[in-house]
């Protein structure tokens, strides 16, 4: 019997219990598109990191005050802290190998008045390189002027949304705002930068790093921000980091420092991991999909034993038999992922159509995997009813007992 | 295809079958050493009460049922040992089955139901349409090629159904009760058409319980208890 010809006869016996067809079809296709979105959620969560991660800057290197592994020994008996990160280590930094250049951060949070507008605002203290290493721009003026970091000018650049809601649609730029007890000159806006991390840059404000430390009245740095050379250089930056603040830091090595693609693996890890899972679960109800192909392809055979032993009497063999109704198992779940496909594209595509700060990414394996785990459970499950409809006694079919 | 053989070969010769069923704990021989030779071109008709064995014999020549003793040989070819592979292909080429209850498949056409053997043969689409048409247009169904079953009168779908038999051009015709379930004018039609065929040279074996029916064929096998009480030829 020609392939064709299996199939057409396959589709017709389908197409004769039509709702009984429809509903596994619906189970089948929901299954698949469980799979598809499921996985373009992790997938999409996925993107959405590295594409954060990637905004920060390439060849990144952050270090932290303080260390996040701990060896072994007694506890310090006098309380004994992690040094500071300064200015200081910043500044020596600068000419280490492998360093391009670099921003100190100073953060903190205090209140931000011009006239009588008030706001409270995560501020940044840093240097006019943190424009280049965050790959910022500005919307007006100037950002921090570059000079010896350690003098802190009265200057200040204020986020879009904070610019708006203090100044409102007068001109910002050469205006004063009171930062504390300091009044700072307004040099500049920041471009829109959108979401970074979940945080935003546009509400906030961004003054000159020694500024920043005389306001919140610490030595310390929140952190500096490193970039690298080029990708090939961050390791040896990351290893002459770390020999130029223990050697500053008398032998003790009290920072942290991370590479971007560390972190970005680590995250990698995760959300694949993640997905992964959630593919899993999907497949699971995909394959109970398989489990009612089963059911429906047993109750086909039942009510068709007559049929079955017709056909054996026309002289189909037993394997033309298992064929026949493999070809209709095949279909159904064929026809089922075909639609869960579809279904799925569809919401993706009306998910990423709403949402536009959060796409969803099927990965390319995922319809492969789901086409692959329907079949395979079209074939495992439609297997047993097919042998049965060929093991019948075609005399024993054709009296319909 | 096979040619039909010459006028005095055997198509079918049986030697010796017996045919025994459990039914319960009980072993009930349906087929106590039946012997049996019908040459080709030959019409016969098998009688007798129910339970006399007459189906279980049409089962065992129509490839359906395998005797527990015996010899089968079908137009030359020794079957009880060969396979169920080989035995379909030989029930595909060789028997067309005629049965009571018509067996057609309600969701094809008369021209798809027609077209069933050939498709299952691997025929060709356009060898297989020009086949069913002139099988169809031999039964007179030529304008109810597209309807379905049960848009069709029980005499017309028992004339689908012996186009369906000779679509293949078989050497032999197996018909269980043909005219069982039909009216007095639809089954003297299809008988009509049964004959037709014998007399084109197929050989027929049909199996009733009408005396009147089985009075029209050439040769009358009445079996009792599972053998051949009676062979008469005309």
């Amino acid at each position: 019997m020609r392939l064709r010809d299996t199939l057409g006869f396959a589709f017709q016996a389908l197409g004769s219990h039509s709702a009984r067809t429809w509903l596994t079809l619906l189970a089948v296709g929901l299954g698949t598109a469980a799979v598809v979105l499921l996985s373009a959620l992790g997938e999409g969560a996925r993107a959405y990191v590295e594409d954060e991660f990637t905004q920060l800057g390439t060849h990144l290197l952050i270090v932290f005050p303080g260390r996040n592994e701990t060896t072994g020994g007694p506890p310090p008996l006098l309380g004994e802290t992690a040094r500071d990160l300064t200015l200081d280590d910043a500044l020596a930094l600068t000419r280490a190998r492998g360093v391009a250049r670099l921003a100190p951060l100073s953060v903190g949070q205090a209140k931000v008045s011009a006239g009588s507008r008030e706001r409270e605002v995560n501020i940044i203290g840093t240097t006019a390189d943190f424009l280049g290493v965050r790959h910022l721009s500005m919307a007006q003026g100037q950002f921090l002027p570059p000079g010896d970091p350690t003098r802190g000018h009265a200057v200040v650049v204020l986020g879009k949304t904070l610019a708006s809601e203090l100044f409102g649609h007068h001109q910002a730029v050469g205006g004063w705002v009171r930062i504390g007890e300091r009044r700072f000159r307004v040099t500049g806006i920041l471009a829109d930068t959108g979401q970074s991390l979940g945080d935003t840059l546009d509400d906030l404000a961004i003054i000159p790093v020694a500024s920043a430390q005389a306001l919140f009245n610490s030595p310390g740095l929140f952190r500096i921000l490193v970039e690298a050379r080029g990708r090939s250089a961050l390791p040896g930056a990351e290893a002459a980091i770390k020999d130029l603040i223990r050697a500053r830091h008398e032998g003790e090595d009290d920072v942290t420092v991370i590479t971007q693609d560390a972190m970005l693996a680590t995250f990698d890890k995760i959300l694949k991991a993640l997905t992964l899972a959630v593919a899993g679960i999907g497949a699971i109800s995909l394959a109970v999909a398989g489990v009612l192909i089963m059911n429906v392809m047993l109750v086909s055979v039942s009510q068709r034993t007559a049929e079955v032993g017709l056909l054996k009497a026309l002289g189909a063999a037993q394997g033309q038999v298992a064929a026949l109704f493999i070809a209709e198992a095949l279909l159904l779940a064929g026809a089922g992922t075909l639609a869960g496909l579809g279904l799925a594209l569809g919401a993706v595509q009306g998910f990423n159509g709403i949402f536009t700060s959060f796409q969803l990414v099927i990965p390319a394996w995922a319809p492969i995997a789901a086409v692959a785990v329907s079949l395979g459970s079209g074939l495992v499950f439609g297997l047993a009813p097919a042998l049965r409809a060929a093991r019948l006694d075609p005399v024993v079919a054709l009296t319909g007992r | 295809m096979v040619q039909p053989a010459s006028g005095e070969s055997a198509v079918i010769e049986l030697t010796g079958i017996e045919r025994r069923f459990q039914v319960g704990d009980q072993v009930v021989a349906a087929l106590r050493g039946v012997d049996l030779t019908l040459g080709d071109g030959d019409y016969a008709a098998v009688m007798g009460p129910s339970g006399s064995g007459k189906s279980t014999l049409l089962n065992i020549l129509g490839l359906l049922d395998r005797p527990d003793a015996g010899t089968y040989a079908l137009g030359g070819v020794e079957t009880t040992s060969l396979n169920e592979e080989r035995r379909a292909r030989l029930r595909r080429e060789r028997i067309g089955f005629i049965f009571q209850s018509f067996h057609l498949i309600p969701r094809l056409t008369a021209a798809g139901n027609v077209e069933l053997p050939l498709t299952l043969a691997g025929v060709a689409p356009k060898e297989r349409r020009e086949r069913v048409a002139a099988a169809l247009d031999a039964l007179g169904l030529t304008p109810r090629a597209h309807h379905r079953p049960d848009q069709l009168s029980g005499g017309q779908r028992q004339r689908v159904a012996i186009a369906r038999a000779t679509v293949m051009a078989p050497e032999l015709i197996l018909a269980d009760e043909p005219t069982g379930n039909l009216d007095r004018a639809s089954g003297e039609e299809v008988i009509r058409a049964l004959e037709g065929l014998n007399a084109r040279g197929l050989t027929l074996i049909l199996v009733t319980h009408d005396p009147v029916l089985g009075g029209r064929a050439r040769r009358r096998i009445r079996m009792a208890d599972g053998a051949v009480a009676e062979d008469l030829c005309a």
